[in-house]
């Protein structure tokens, strides 16, 4: 549907550079970078705010990269949210709808429908300075609608929102999803790429690092980068004995002290090693399996992590491990506490240097 | 700083002396002019029509180069082209060059023998000795007034909102109506009111291209200069009590406007 082609284009000091990527009709693509990596300047190329100096954006097979920006049917909702401060809330929905055929009758009928959606029902007479920002966000998401845009652009929207909010506004923008819009949203927070996306792609100081399932981006990723940026904790730089190139059981020396067992074929020596921490099972002695990788370790530090417990173990190195609370309290683990890590060398992910 | 009330009492006493040196002439002008000079004065039908052709002439200025010059402000405001300072400062010319050269480069481009002068007469307007003159040499003194509060009231309109109302599928025509313009309003409200008020007050610029039909500064320098002050002093007192009355309606107007309007 959406299909970008080796997009380039400079503001100022900061470039975007070979940015190719495809969006198919009824995706949720997250753009995914931290501050300044170029999302929100993708996002203006899209919406034809900033015109790229070299590539292409097509739109169903239309080569849209020049195509005026009232008539791209892209709908931007702004992480400023940009609502107009002297228009009512009913206003700022209207706004889009006047001009376009259908009778006021009808008009008056979508926007009370998008203000139900959009839970502001109760705010359409009010003006954009007497909303929270909760609020504000949903009147910005509904007047973006009321445009009826074939692709719906989201700069960051859940940033500046707390918890309550977030996920009001999450179920949102996934109902909305559902509804088949196709959604681009920028956001910097992994978590929200992983709960909202069926795609997500990494942009890492204006170049495209990553584009995928999240599944394959978190659980697989191709830079040192996109690793640590999806919250993996568990990632030491290694240096590996290569193989004699046939496949097979690999060993990486951790700190010069520790050595992981991994599976394949790599002929790089230097690079890191990834242990999901959800992967690594915990016990008092050593257990009889097939996981290659076992060592003694010390409990330095145990704390709570959303449902469960995360425990800090030191091991030679550092590993991060997630148990949970009642395994915690049968096992007694607590800070002092000799245990004994167990993983398997599948489970061991190799992200090149 | 001001805190400390040995300044505060230094600024106190600069600030009342400028307010008094603004606030004395006039006041003595009212004062020193009886009930009975005052009654005879709007009762004067020359003095009555020449208050109107002033309000009315500076009026229509506004309006007719209003039209132009707010488009001309936006343009400033957001359009970063080659020689922009330039134009800036060709609108300030108005404002920098004596008003009766500016009178004098006026009859240059309507005088009867002008392109623009034989085209205004057959189209059955005169420049020169006309209401039209009168209209022009108030307009050419006074629009920099408007062009410079427009231009500054657009600035201040972020530039994302009209970004967002063309992602919204309004045409640039519209965003400027519904969106620009809306969001300047106090400032360019207040921008055609300077307009108007600097018009209204003209007297270099219009005495030359247009001695008749005679404009309230024109009629309060001839009275004077025929007749003496105590003569010019009612339809002065006259004249600047109704501009008063109107200008400071209007600001209060304005200022009045809901804050909710300003982006």
């Amino acid at each position: 549907m959406l299909q970008l082609k080796n997009i380039g284009a400079t503001l100022g000091s900061f470039s975007l550079a070979g940015i190719s990527f495809e969006v198919d009709n009824g995706d949720y693509l997250a753009l995914l970078g931290v501050s300044g990596a170029g999302k929100t300047v993708l996002l203006e190329v899209l919406a034809g705010l900033v015109r790229p100096e070299q590539g292409q954006v097509l739109l169903r097979g239309e080569d849209i990269t020049e195509k005026k920006i009232q008539r791209r049917r892209i709908g931007l909702v702004y992480q400023d949210l940009c609502l107009f401060p002297h228009l009512s809330v009913w206003e700022n929905i209207a706004y889009p709808l006047k001009g376009k055929q259908g009778s006021r009758v009808e008009s008056g009928r979508r926007i009370r429908f998008l203000a139900f959606e959009t839970g502001v029902e109760h705010l359409l007479q009010r003006y954009p300075a007497t909303l929270s920002g909760g609020e504000a966000q949903r009147v910005a998401l509904a007047r973006t609608l009321a445009a009826d845009p074939d692709i719906l652009l989201l700069d960051e929207p859940l940033s500046n929102l707390d918890v309550k909010l977030k996920a009001g506004l999450r179920a949102l923008l996934q109902r909305i999803h559902q509804s088949g819009k196709t959604v681009i949203h920028v956001t910097h927070d992994f978590m929200e790429a992983a709960t909202l996306a069926n795609k997500v792609a990494v942009i890492e100081a204006g170049k495209l690092i990553q584009f995928g399932t999240p599944e394959e981006v978190f659980r697989h990723p191709r830079t040192e980068f996109v690793a640590r940026f999806s919250g993996v904790k568990n990632l030491f730089a290694c240096h590996v004995k290569p193989n004699d190139g046939d496949g097979g059981l690999l060993e990486a020396m951790v700190a010069g002290k520790l050595s992981i067992g991994f599976l394949g074929n790599h002929k790089q020596e230097q690079g890191f090693v990834m242990v999901p921490q959800q992967d690594i099972i915990v016990s008092e002695q050593p257990i009889n399996s097939s996981a290659v990788n076992q060592y003694p370790g010390l409990i330095r530090e145990v704390y709570l992590s959303g449902s469960g417990m995360e425990l800090i173990v030191d091991a030679g190195v550092e590993f991060v491990v997630s148990v949970s609370r009642e395994s915690c309290e049968r096992m007694g683990l607590n800070p002092g506490k000799q245990v004994w890590l167990a993983f398997k060398a599948s489970a061991v992910r190799f992200v090149e240097a | 700083m001001l805190k400390s009330w040995k300044t505060g009492l230094v600024f106190l006493f600069l600030g009342g002396l400028v307010l008094l040196f603004i606030v004395a002439p006039l006041a003595g002008m009212f004062l020193n002019t009886t009930s009975a000079q005052y009654a005879e004065t709007i009762a004067d039908a020359q003095v009555r029509e020449s208050i109107r052709l002033t309000l009315f002439s500076s009026f229509a200025g506004v309006v007719i180069f209003g039209i132009a010059a707010i488009p001309l402000a936006y343009l400033l405001a957001r359009r970063n082209f080659r020689g922009r300072g330039i134009v800036n400062g060709v609108v300030d010319l108005p404002i920098v060059i004596p008003h009766s050269a500016a009178g004098i480069a006026l009859l240059g481009v309507f005088s009867r023998g002008s392109f623009m002068g034989q085209a205004g007469e057959a189209a059955g307007i005169q420049f020169v000795g006309g209401t039209a003159g009168i209209v022009i040499a108030m307009a050419f003194v006074s629009i920099p007034f408007l062009i410079n509060a427009a231009r500054d009231g657009f600035e201040a309109v972020p530039e994302k909102l009209e970004k967002a109302a063309l992602n919204l599928g309004a045409s640039p025509w519209r965003v400027f109506f519904t969106v620009s313009l809306p969001l300047a309003r106090r400032s360019v409200l207040t921008g055609l009111t300077m307009m108007w008020a600097r018009g209204l007050s003209e007297f270099g610029a219009v005495v030359i291209i247009a001695y008749h039909p005679m404009v309230a500064p024109v009629l309060i320098w001839e009275r004077f200069t025929s007749f003496g002050l105590s003569y010019a002093r009612p339809v002065a007192a006259v004249f600047v009590f109704i501009c008063l009355l109107v200008f400071v309606g209007l600001r209060l107007f304005a200022s009045r406007l809901p804050e909710r309007n300003q982006g």
